[in-house]
């Protein structure tokens, strides 16, 4: 057994930690997050000059074969910044599902670009009526000719304003929420029949309603197997949630010691106010919260090459302790920075946005807690 | 013991819902049902239909322009109000500097101050918090010196509520350095238009504009407008604090907030049926209807209490405390059925402006209003002062 870091991962987690220092203070990111883009096209290339972008790759494809500790490294440090740009829908989702089931053609035509920062690519994966279920899936592919055609409303596509290419599930065959019969296909954002409604997200990001309305792919946009996407789209999701796992501990470490400090210092009746005892355990409670969900997302991030049912069984775990700790370590934060924490003007009320919406995404803790249960 | 209403509470729960039914304007209506930011000109308008039919201030004495009313049929008026989702009775003028005036105010400031408070011509805000003064506000610091028959104010207030639309302020400033700190506090009215007087908007989390900075440069204020003796603010602070808890429970508000979470769960489709029908979620629903039942009858045991001439005391602390965790609880699980929608920031949509909404209607504003009811556990006194009240007051501890 060994939670240490290699020094090649301690020489990752110094540049990405003081890049977030440096590079990605609170007043850059909120100058992003209100911005036309909603993200740094110069930053994101510089993620790929150095080398972050290309991480989860194997050496064959042009990465650098890191493992999932790696992803998580950086997970983490985003985390403390509230990255925005669109690590998670193009390097660990639409990255990873096509060094899993991308064939030799599409990995070559996309993965350069990729991982040099010059091409994204979001993930629909959700629709209106699915809730968290992947499975539910009402969009066609339809065979016609030598390829298909899409229809469908893919909903909440994260990183869908940025996005030059989308990888999309779609039904080629079965019922409405049958697990054959789903197929992943590569679609270009700018596609014929292709149309976006983007907006911004509550917590910083954005995101796209996209309407495929006939659009046509051909046989070589099939991501993965024919009628077998389930299987490949539920792999890469839980590989997405222990990278949300992991920005998640970066969000509510830098909440906990924020807390720390201010209640050390705000002075009421005549102390600081983290004198007083109830005050002292609320921040236990809070320091206890990261520390389960660190453990946590670690157990889950060294667990994602298990073979499925124990992947998934510790993936839906680590999602409800994070769920849980997230909504503890912001709630309380915002409660002990008082009227402050309740302003934009702090970072406090944008980290516990950010861990909301992580408590959401990919399946909220009453979703995961059926899914280990089952 | 009897828990039904009488012939006559039921005679004036009818005339109560008839008059809303029949005088609610349907455009405020529309806005509010939506879950828009409101706007002052929707509250004034409400607040002078109300004024009209003489039902404004069920809180105050007959003579100064209060309804007479029992304790029942103010939380009667008061749930009807609540259900028909109207704008709420803004508190600052009618429920909080009103009765420290017809208290403890000279005749001359009853009849310059009331009228303008009853009609809703007069708006006004709360200057109390500070920013090194929140939980501990005695040790506020914003002073005021005496100048022949004027008092000189410098200083500041922060987290006043709707300053930017207030024409007065009631404030509470330090008179006297030399004294315990509650002994040197007094209670000013001035008017938010005297030179000096800036007001600096804070923008909360979800985005929203409800509270300001308020800043006082030598803000000249006639020594008339001192409210009963120097010195004594902190008394006439503590007896309003004793007329804002009133309503503090939101057993109204909670009610809406459970249909509109009920609306959202009809909507959210989980596994080919309404999220309402999944019996995880209508076990968690079910606990919170009890929890907010439980505070309604404490809230109704504390009313009783009160009509037998036992004003609301330190125990009303508990309906603050649960009163505030089930408004959070509800808007937290209104994030949770909401799913993914629960991302969209309908920003635009949110200050009324004519844009299409992300997601169904229910969802909307399902986080915005998460995040802004933190405040509720913070404002007010912060739940931990109010349980220090209740385990000093109460508890004897």
């Amino acid at each position: 057994m060994d939670f240490n870091y290699s020094d090649e991962q301690k020489l990752l987690i110094d540049s990405v930690e003081r890049f977030v220092k440096d590079d990605y203070d609170f007043d850059t990111r909120r100058a992003i997050v209100k911005s036309e883009a909603g993200f740094r096209r110069d930053l994101w290339q510089q993620f790929g000059e150095l080398g972050w972008l290309a991480v989860p790759f194997s050496e064959e494809d042009g990465g650098l074969g890191g493992t999932p500790v790696e992803t998580m490294i950086i997970m983490e440090s985003f985390g403390k910044g509230l990255v925005v740009e669109p690590y998670l829908s193009t390097v660990v989702m639409a990255g990873g599902l096509l060094k899993l089931g991308g064939t030799a053609a599409q990995k070559e035509a996309i993965l350069p670009d990729l991982m040099a920062g010059s091409l994204i690519v979001a993930v629909g994966y959700a629709e209106p009526t699915s809730r968290f279920n992947l499975a539910d899936v009402s969009t066609t592919a339809t065979a016609s000719g030598d390829g298909y055609v899409l229809k469908g409303h893919k909903s909440v596509v994260l990183h869908g304003p940025m996005a030059d290419k989308l990888i999309v599930s779609a039904r080629t065959s079965g019922g409405q929420r049958d697990a054959e019969g789903i197929t992943l296909f590569l679609v270009d954002a700018g596609a014929a029949g292709v149309s976006r409604q983007d907006y911004p997200t509550v917590d910083g990001l954005r995101a796209s309603e996209v309407i495929l309305d006939n659009v046509q792919v051909s046989a070589g946009d099939i991501v993965g197997p024919l009628g077998g996407g389930l299987a490949l789209l539920d792999q890469v999701v839980d590989e997405a949630i222990a990278a949300i796992c992991a920005e998640a501990v970066g969000a509510m470490e830098v909440l906990h010691k924020a807390t720390l400090e201010y209640c050390r210092t705000r002075v009421q009746f005549g102390q600081p106010i983290g004198r007083f005892q109830v005050i002292q355990h609320r921040l236990v409670d809070m320091y206890m919260a990261y520390e389960q969900a660190k453990s946590m997302a670690i157990m889950a991030n060294l667990k994602l090459d298990a073979e499925p049912a124990e992947r998934r069984r510790a993936v839906s775990a680590a999602k409800v302790q994070i769920g849980k700790s997230a909504r503890l370590v912001g709630q309380q934060a915002v409660q002990l920075h008082g009227g402050m924490g309740m302003t934009d003007e702090l970072n406090v009320g944008h980290y516990f946005k950010r861990l909301t919406m992580i408590e959401n995404l990919f399946g909220n803790t009453d979703f995961h807690l059926k899914r280990y249960a089952a | 013991m009897d828990l039904a209403f009488s012939a006559e509470d039921l005679a004036f729960q009818r005339e109560v819902r008839e008059f809303i039914a029949e005088n609610y304007p349907a455009d405020i209506r529309a806005r509010f049902d939506a879950g828009f930011e409101p706007r002052k000109e929707d509250f004034v308008r409400w607040q002078k239909i109300l004024y009209e039919k003489g039902w404004i201030a069920p809180g105050w004495p007959k003579e100064y322009g209060g309804t007479g009313w029992t304790a029942t049929q103010k939380y009667i008026f008061q749930e009807e109000l609540g259900a028909a989702n109207t704008p709420g009775i803004i508190p600052f003028g009618l429920a909080m500097v009103a009765p420290v005036i017809y208290t403890f105010g000279s005749e001359e400031q009853k009849k310059r101050f009331l009228p303008g408070i009853l009609s809703s011509d007069v708006w006004w805000c709360q200057g109390y918090s500070e920013p090194g003064s929140g939980s501990d506000l005695a040790s506020l610091k914003t002073k005021a010196v005496r100048q022949g028959d004027k008092y000189i104010v410098n200083g500041s207030k922060t987290w006043t509520t709707m300053a930017q639309w207030a024409d007065w302020i009631f404030c509470l400033v330090r008179t006297d350095s030399t004294v315990k700190q509650q002994e040197g506090i007094s209670f000013l009215l001035f008017d938010m238009k005297s030179p000096g007087v800036t007001v600096r908007p804070i923008i909360t989390l979800e985005g929203g504009h409800e509270v300001n900075e308020c800043f006082f440069d030598n803000v000249e204020v006639p020594v008339e407008n001192l409210i009963g003796e120097e010195g004594m603010g902190w008394t006439y602070a503590k007896f309003l604090l004793g007329h804002e808890r009133s309503g503090i429970a939101a057993v109204a508000r909670s009610k809406r907030g459970i249909a509109k979470l009920k609306k959202i769960a009809n909507a959210e489709q989980s596994n080919g049926a309404p999220l309402i029908e999944d019996p995880d979620f209508r076990r968690k629903l079910a606990e919170l209807e009890i929890d907010l039942t439980a505070l309604e009858y404490t809230e109704l045991r504390t009313l009783a209490r009160e009509s037998q001439g036992k004003g609301p005391g330190p125990e009303s602390s508990i309906l603050k405390i649960k009163g505030t965790e089930i408004q959070q609880a509800i808007t937290e699980m209104a994030v949770e059925a909401a799913g993914y929608y629960a991302f969209a920031f309908n920003h635009r949509a949110m200050d009324g402006a004519n844009e299409p909404i992300i997601g169904p209607a229910a969802t909307a504003f399902a986080a915005p209003a998460y995040f802004n009811m933190r405040k509720t556990s913070i404002y007010g006194g912060s739940n931990e002062i109010q349980k220090n009240i209740i385990a000093k007051m109460v508890l004897g501890l």
